[in-house]
């Protein structure tokens, strides 16, 4: 039988790989392409800064930006120092016991479920059993359990990455646990947990199925009075007039999503710089 | 002043309840999607809901047959881990094992920029680019197909797979792969041989992830399947996914009402499948680390 020499096929295999590898990247560089040239045009100050008309088909989206900016930042100011916490008792004070692990299958859970599952249960608990309603509240304490999993991973991995020895200099200075955490571990952990809440923010600047039926609304004229108020919200925007607004101007839809693809790049990217700039720096 | 121990005490407790916070949402969601289901299973029975074959909620008598959109979800599922199953693993062996640290940096945060693109855009540009696409290209009636929704998927699971398979194969121990070098395996054979051999659990859990995160997917999905309940006889056919059909018509429904219901129904089903997907997943990885 014909058998390949190991050197050519070595050679084959490699580009093989390397194809792969630029299959995977390639469409979501020419998504971002098609994006950045169909709505470029779309991108005025007006259009960033000014209220909506004519049914949506014109003016400006700045409604919908700082809808979800009210709600993102409602999220994350609850879901961080929670998550934070919930590291810290799984990282520096948590047994290898039962209770552990169960945290831990729950952690695992919590982060794999569907987010349209989100959606519903803080419509069933938040909107309509605690009665918030429609309301930046609610789709914000929906976005923060969602979150919660994801902020508690990378919080852990961040104390975790901590040196052991640096805890235990301050215990044998007598020093009790939580001084030590509080004025040893979580400095030295700082930036991780910062990296990690700005890629949350990022990622759930996206997310539409779980304010689908707890914050976001078709339209609202007006600027939000207060976290009771419904929003509309860019992404659930850019839903809308993708798919339920006849003869809407496609480069006003490219523009709405070149508008939330660049708040939400342009964080990523700063965390990871971040992340990289402090890895460097880092002392041990 | 308050003394030092009972300040930490206070900390200490607060800290405790905010880790088992995640236990207490869990059940929290599982019992508040069994209660309303439970209520649904009552007044149309659960056998008829997971056996049924029509999913027609607002007709007289309604229907509420979850099978095609059960269907609906495996099938585009199914053509996404196709696709992007073989894609993401090769990707992850070259950006592990071949590519040079630097260009591993950059791959590995491309991948992760990739994960960042929201659902809602890449539906957007899939419903005005790949749909009218497949329609021309395959000659069919409308582009608004399952694969066209696996196609998307494909690229929201490869991000997930590739990330976390790399970590598995990074994590294979040198001597590994010394071993297999010094007695003269090339170093494609060593990869083969070895490297993806002793990574096997961690790719395992890394599918099982993506299969999680495309079962789960809703918006993407919804904008670019169709949206037809029927059951699909081929991939270039419209279908709906239960993921689609919640957030569809959770807006038109009267709050309380068993249509309203059917819908946290549904609910249960995708927690119980991604329950158990990610259980699967937690198993292998649990394994890789050993």
């Amino acid at each position: 039988m014909f058998k390949l020499n190991p050197k050519l096929s070595q050679k084959l295999a490699y580009c093989l790989l390397f194809c792969s590898m630029l299959l995977t990247i390639f469409p979501v560089l020419i998504i971002i392409f098609i994006i950045v040239k169909n709505g470029a045009s779309a991108i005025t100050w007006e259009f960033l800064t000014a209220m909506p008309k004519d049914g949506m088909r014109s003016g400006g989206i700045l409604l919908a930006i700082l809808g979800t900016l009210s709600i993102v930042l409602c999220a994350i100011s609850i879901t961080l120092p929670i998550g934070v916490c919930a590291a810290i008792y799984l990282n520096e004070y948590a047994k290898d016991n039962l209770l552990t692990r169960i945290i831990k299958l729950s952690i695992v859970n919590l982060a794999g479920v569907p987010s349209v599952v989100y959606g519903l249960f803080g419509l069933g608990i938040f909107v309509m059993y605690f009665k918030l309603g429609v309301s930046i509240i609610a789709g914000a304490l929906t976005l923060s359990i969602m979150e919660l999993p994801v902020i508690i991973t990378t919080a852990r991995n961040a104390l975790n990455s901590v040196p052991h020895s640096f805890r235990e200099a301050s215990l044998s200075l007598g020093v009790s646990r939580w001084q030590t955490i509080r004025h040893i571990v979580l400095p030295n952990a700082l930036p991780g947990i910062l990296t990690g809440a700005i890629l949350s923010i990022a990622r759930i600047s996206g997310e539409t199925a779980p304010i689908l039926f707890t914050a976001a609304a078709f339209y609202v004229p007006h600027f939000p009075h207060s976290i009771f108020d419904q929003v509309m919200a860019l992404p659930y925007h850019l839903y809308i007039i993708a798919t339920q607004i006849p003869n809407m101007p496609k480069n006003i839809i490219f523009g709405t999503a070149l508008v939330l693809l660049m708040i939400i790049l342009s964080m990523s990217f700063t965390a990871i710089f971040l992340r990289i700039y402090f890895r460097k720096r880092r002392k041990w | 002043m308050l003394n030092r121990k009972i300040i930490d005490t206070i900390i200490e407790t607060t800290i405790f309840i905010c880790g088992i916070l995640s236990i207490v949402f869990v059940i929290l969601i599982f019992t508040f999607l069994l209660k309303e289901g439970l209520s649904f299973f009552k007044s149309f029975g659960i056998t008829k809901f997971l056996s049924g074959n029509l999913w027609l909620p607002e007709s007289d008598p309604a229907q509420f047959g979850i099978l095609p959109l059960i269907l609906g979800s495996i099938l585009v599922t199914l053509g996404a881990c196709v696709i992007a199953v073989p894609l993401s693993i090769m990707s992850a062996l070259y950006i592990s094992e071949i590519a040079p640290k630097t260009l591993r940096d950059i791959l590995k945060s491309f991948v992760e920029l990739m994960a960042a693109v929201p659902s809602v855009v890449l539906g957007f540009v899939g419903m005005v680019t790949l749909v009218p696409a497949i329609k021309n290209l395959l000659n069919i009636p409308t582009g608004l197909t399952a694969f066209s929704g696996s196609l998307i998927l494909a690229l929201m699971a490869m991000p997930t797979i590739v990330t976390i398979s790399e970590d598995a194969i990074h994590s294979v121990p040198c001597q590994y792969k010394e071993g297999a070098l010094a007695i003269g395996a090339t170093k494609w054979q060593t990869i083969r041989r070895i490297v993806l051999k002793a990574a096997r659990p961690g790719i395992i859990a890394a599918i099982m992830l993506g299969i999680g995160r495309v079962i789960g997917e809703t918006m993407a999905v919804m904008m670019i399947t169709g949206n037809a309940a029927q059951i699909p006889s081929s991939i270039f056919e419209p279908v709906r996914t239960m993921t689609a059909t919640i957030a569809a018509e959770m807006g038109e429904t009267v709050k309380g009402g068993i249509h309203y219901k059917s819908l946290f129904a549904i609910g249960l089903v995708l927690f119980a499948i991604t329950f158990i997907v990610n259980f699967i997943a937690d198993l292998f990885s649990g394994k890789s680390k050993k």
